[in-house]
């Protein structure tokens, strides 16, 4: 009789339990499902299920002008738009071998890092709510309306700026955009201290985090990881510097990376790229050049609007070039830009059509969370919020 | 110098590299299905070229063409800052051999190319749908697949069957 208590014990024992989290769980930012494997409170296997959110972003860029497919872009990484503005904008200006000129880059780069820390914002907000922290989630998010404030004066629009196009920026910045720059770059350091305040000591938030979801340099680089990801593990790798687009060059900036590739090291690599990127901020806003906000190249950008209102010639390329669009050159390029999240590229296929034969993003987060599993493996039940949270998702660019 | 990385394949696979393209100062390599692995293997091993990053893993559809899709593979090389693309064209329904016993990370790439095209790819661990549900029909990506939008069921339109507008 004894034995076979045992012997029923030993079954019970040995089995795994199945658990689904998601996809509508609060702590997987959107509409990401987990299958989780568990041995008691240990996780055996995690699964991640997406593809909810998919709405064939990248079948639909083949439908449209290269003009047109902006708006898709900020679609994807919905809370770093302007990030990915910028990659496509660079691979089409790439395709049509043009430049943007001087004030637009510096305009690009100066609203990208804003963007930088703008999601950043989120992530430490939405982080901390998760492991306990609810205090940040507020803090976070009241320094994040003062940035797409910026935004909306800058393009209209809070969140869907498409702000950045081909050849240059939209439009010219409006008076008094310095000020109010200015006044950001005095609010935000001291914000940032506050966080630091609150999270870099606090025993609870250590507690969750040292030593949590592991990841040696080399796994990082061979699972493809890209952004904090791979430096929280201690690879000094940021294509601002190793392969400088948009003027970058010419910016003096630290490029932090941590140590054990712990959620620890990736949240203080995080809170460091913020601070950076308002020292990248204020040399862009210091060296702002005088000049266009757009290239001049006829047929491919919009000619000025006070030459459209008063030549014929202007008024008739103006509307040829909304209504047709352009052909670029056949060829094929790839263009990748530092996201907040890693490497974000874009692969455009030219047929030498006003619309692109394809597009393929090149997403970060995507890639990211595919390790999710060698993370979690072997940990506690209680660690998968906190993984979550320090890879730093966003559905809309994982799904696309 | 990039032009080390053509130099180097073209010396040691020479049979396998059937055209080199620059365009835009981006290096395309296109090469033999049956080479990948071990071109591959080499520009990663190799101690002074070191590709030791996947980017990327995506394909393109030229329907016309005898061999109708491109595989894309977009290789980086931390150390040394260079980036190459390999390519190699594969017929419909003709396996490609997986490279993430190479590189871990392009596991679900190989995954969503497999989903929007089809293509398969033998020894990949878990070769299944990722971004479209396990019982759809068809690959979005590939070109004859029309552009639609499916019509949303509620209660009042549950008995119809979901239109698709194109």
């Amino acid at each position: 009789m004894e034995k076979e208590i045992l012997e029923e014990k030993k079954k019970i024992t040995d089995k795994t339990m199945m658990l689904n989290m998601g996809p509508h769980h609060p702590a997987t930012h959107g509409v990401l499902r987990i299958k989780l494997e568990l041995d008691g409170e240990t996780i055996v296997k995690a699964t991640p299920v997406i593809g909810y959110l998919h709405t064939g972003i990248e079948k639909t860029m083949e439908d449209k002008t290269y003009s047109q497919v902006i708006p898709l872009t900020d679609r994807m990484d919905y809370v770093a738009n302007l990030s990915n503005n910028l990659g496509y904008c660079l691979a089409v200006e790439k395709l049509l071998d043009i430049e943007a000129p001087p004030k637009a880059q510096y305009l690009r780069v100066l609203l990208t890092e804003l963007t930088r820390i703008a999601s950043h914002l989120i992530w430490i907000g939405s982080h901390a709510h998760d492991t306990g922290l609810m205090t940040m989630f507020i803090y976070a998010f009241r320094e994040r309306e003062m940035l797409l404030d910026l935004f909306e004066m800058i393009s209209g629009q809070r969140m869907m700026t498409s702000y950045f196009r081909i050849g240059g920026v939209a439009k010219d910045v409006f008076d008094g955009f310095e000020k109010v720059v200015r006044e950001m770059l005095k609010v935000l350091p001291r914000k940032i201290d506050e966080y630091e305040q609150i999270m870099t000591n606090n025993r609870l938030w250590i507690q969750r985090t040292v030593g949590v979801a592991t990841i040696s340099g080399e796994d990082a680089i061979n699972c493809g990881l890209s952004g904090p990801m791979i430096r929280g593990s201690g690879v000094k790798w940021d294509l601002r510097k190793s392969n400088p687009y948009s003027s970058y060059d010419k910016f003096d900036f630290d490029i932090p990376t941590g140590k054990n590739g712990d959620i620890y090291d990736r949240f203080l690599v995080r809170v460091e790229e913020m601070r950076q990127s308002l020292r990248i901020t204020e040399q862009a806003l210091d060296g702002m050049p005088e000049g266009d906000f757009m290239a001049r190249v006829p047929g491919v950008t919009l000619p000025q609007k006070e030459e459209v209102l008063t030549s014929m010639e202007a008024l008739i390329f103006h509307f040829k070039t909304v209504v047709e669009g352009f052909c670029p050159p056949k060829g094929e390029v790839y263009q990748s830009i530092e996201s907040p999240k890693g490497e974000i590229g874009f692969y455009i296929v030219s047929d030498g059509s006003p619309k692109p034969y394809r597009v393929k993003v090149r997403p970060p987060c995507f890639v990211n969370l595919s390790s999710l599993n060698r993370l979690i493996k072997g940990r506690m039940i209680a660690d998968v919020v906190a993984v979550i949270g320090s890879i730093d998702i966003v559905l809309g660019e994982i799904d696309r | 110098m990039e032009n080390l990385t053509l130099k180097k394949l073209k010396e040691r696979f020479s049979d396998s590299i059937l055209d080199v393209i620059e365009f835009r100062g981006e290096f395309t390599a296109i090469i033999k299905k049956e080479a990948l692995l071990d071109i591959s293997q080499f520009l990663k091993n190799d101690p002074e070229l070191e590709y030791n990053f996947l980017s990327d893993v995506c394909a393109v559809d030229y329907p016309n063409r005898k061999n109708r899709f491109e595989v894309v593979y977009n290789l980086y090389s931390i150390p040394n800052r260079w980036r190459v693309i390999l390519k190699i064209s594969v017929a419909e329904d003709e396996p490609v051999p997986s490279i993430t016993s190479i590189w871990e990370g392009a596991n679900w790439p190989e995954r969503e190319v497999f989903d929007m095209f089809g293509i398969k790819f033998d020894n990949h661990p878990d070769l299944s749908r990722i971004l479209m549900p396990d019982d759809w029909v068809g690959h979005p990506l590939r070109k004859d697949f029309p552009l639609t939008a499916e019509e949303v069921t509620f209660s009042h339109n549950k008995n119809r069957r979901p239109k698709r507008t194109e």
